[in-house]
């Protein structure tokens, strides 16, 4: 089938996709982003996040064709061409990167995060977070990185 | 395998009865991992995202909730936490913000898993399940025969579930769940409570402890009859301890369980009496209490 959509700002078009694909596949595979990593395959490790339409979701349970005409933001879309994101930079100096394999995903789920509570208490990151599984267990230097970036976003603003 | 994405609700039903053989697919939450991790093939997938009349609820004349298929858990957090708090409390209990982004209530339904979230608590009030066809146009079936064995329901094979008509809260409402952490697990088993304080009758929800979710029937019969006897909606005073035990032991009774992976039937069987217990007592304590600041 063809899709049709929106990827980090530009109109993408692909032919011959199977139906039964993910939206993880389409964007690794035929796209050329591995940003989003594909681990689990189930939903359970939250490293293919992406925005859909402006919500995070599991980009590995959504299939390519509900993706079709839809506007998609991945990891790859954050930072400002060379210059990173204040999450990634934060990531950075904080030491929240230890394998690297659940960051992107982190990233974005991050990014929804402060821009609908920008002063998130240690539980309201937890709870945003918990979909999101770092096998490395750094938890607390992203959650370090998290109040960091928060707390220089909410002065730039 | 086709990839059938109709843009209404009447376009869904007429595909739904050509290809009856097409699964449905919501949020994804379900039927991707079967499609990423297994090898089993539908004939056909039956996109229903795109259909705007299920993706919203509203208030029927009667105080009911009617919340279409496609709303999602987030949703049901956000919008419907004063009117189902039952509901809302279980949603909040459903894998992570990604999931509950995507996850449906209608989805839950169509899946008819045993462990489902949102079907204790839509037991415990007595929810009705609005299902569609081309052919037989709408029907509502009680939620009690919604669930027909494991990881299946009421539905003909043309029939869409439309969506799930809800009475709104009259009382406290609780639900609790067991699993390994708070978020990410499938319940070891679950349980929901809903005092309704008008008809002063109870009900409950049992999950992940019986081949479909059940409600636990003596129980309620139970409880229902202790407060009325003893007046004890009127009195608003605590719960004597021996009712609350009696009713943990009838929740208990209730469930069919097995052991599993998540856990042994004896393990469920207790589990349940504590979940039972707890939900009561706080259920009742802010019955009680709301009582107390009003008068």
């Amino acid at each position: 089938m063809r899709i049709t959509c929106t990827v980090n700002g530009q109109a993408r078009e692909l032919d011959d996709v199977w139906e039964g694909e993910s939206l993880l596949y389409v964007l690794r595979e035929r796209m050329g982003l591995p940003g989003s990593k594909n681990a689990c395959e189930q939903g359970e490790c939250g490293s293919c996040t992406v925005y859909l339409d402006g919500e995070t979701v599991c980009s590995c349970l959504v299939a390519a064709g509900q993706a079709d005409g839809r506007e998609i933001r991945t990891v790859e879309g954050l930072s400002d061409g060379e210059r990173l994101h204040p999450i990634q930079q934060a990531f950075v100096e904080t030491g929240a990167v230890q394998c690297g394999f659940c960051t992107p995903g982190l990233l974005v789920q991050i990014e929804d995060l402060l821009r609908r509570t920008p002063d998130p208490t240690d539980l309201e990151i937890r709870e945003a977070l918990a979909g999101n599984l770092c096998r490395c267990t750094g938890y607390e230097q992203i959650l370090e990185a998290v109040r960091l970036a928060a707390g220089r976003i909410r002065s730039t603003a | 395998m086709e990839f059938l994405t109709p843009m209404g609700w009447d376009e869904a039903l007429a595909m739904k009865a050509d290809r009856p053989d097409a699964l449905p697919l919501a949020g994804g939450t379900d039927v991707m991992v079967e499609l990423n991790l297994t090898a089993h093939r539908p004939a056909a997938l039956l996109d229903l995202t795109r259909i705007p009349e299920l993706r919203t609820w509203s208030t029927t004349a009667n105080e009911h909730i009617r919340l279409g298929a496609g709303v999602t858990y987030r949703q049901v957090i956000d919008e419907l936490a004063d009117q189902l708090p039952g509901l809302a409390m279980a949603a909040r209990t459903v894998g992570s913000p990604q999931i509950r982004n995507r996850g449906t209530v209608g989805g839950n339904l169509g899946a008819a898993s045993p462990a489902g979230d949102s079907h204790p608590p839509l037991l415990a009030v007595g929810a009705q399940i609005e299902v569609s066809s081309k052919t037989r146009g709408s029907r509502l079936i009680p939620i009690d025969e919604f669930f027909t064995g494991v990881k299946r329901n009421a539905l003909a094979p043309d029939e869409l579930i439309a969506a799930a008509v809800i009475p709104t809260a009259r009382g406290p409402q609780q639900f609790s769940k067991i699993g390994t952490r708070n978020a990410m697990v499938i319940a070891v088993c679950s349980f929901a409570l809903a005092l309704d304080a008008h008809t002063e009758v109870v009900g409950t929800g049992i999950g992940s402890a019986a081949p479909t979710p059940i409600r636990a029937d003596e129980a309620e019969r139970y409880l229902t009859e202790v407060l009325q006897g003893l007046r004890l909606w009127r009195r608003r005073s605590p719960l004597p301890e021996s009712v609350v035990r009696r009713f943990a032991e009838l929740v208990a009774e209730a469930a069919a369980p097995i052991d599993d992976v998540r856990g042994t039937a004896v393990y469920r069987r207790h589990a349940l009496s504590v979940l039972a217990r707890r939900t009561l007592t706080w259920a009742w304590d802010e019955y009680w209490a709301t009582g107390q600041s009003a008068a």
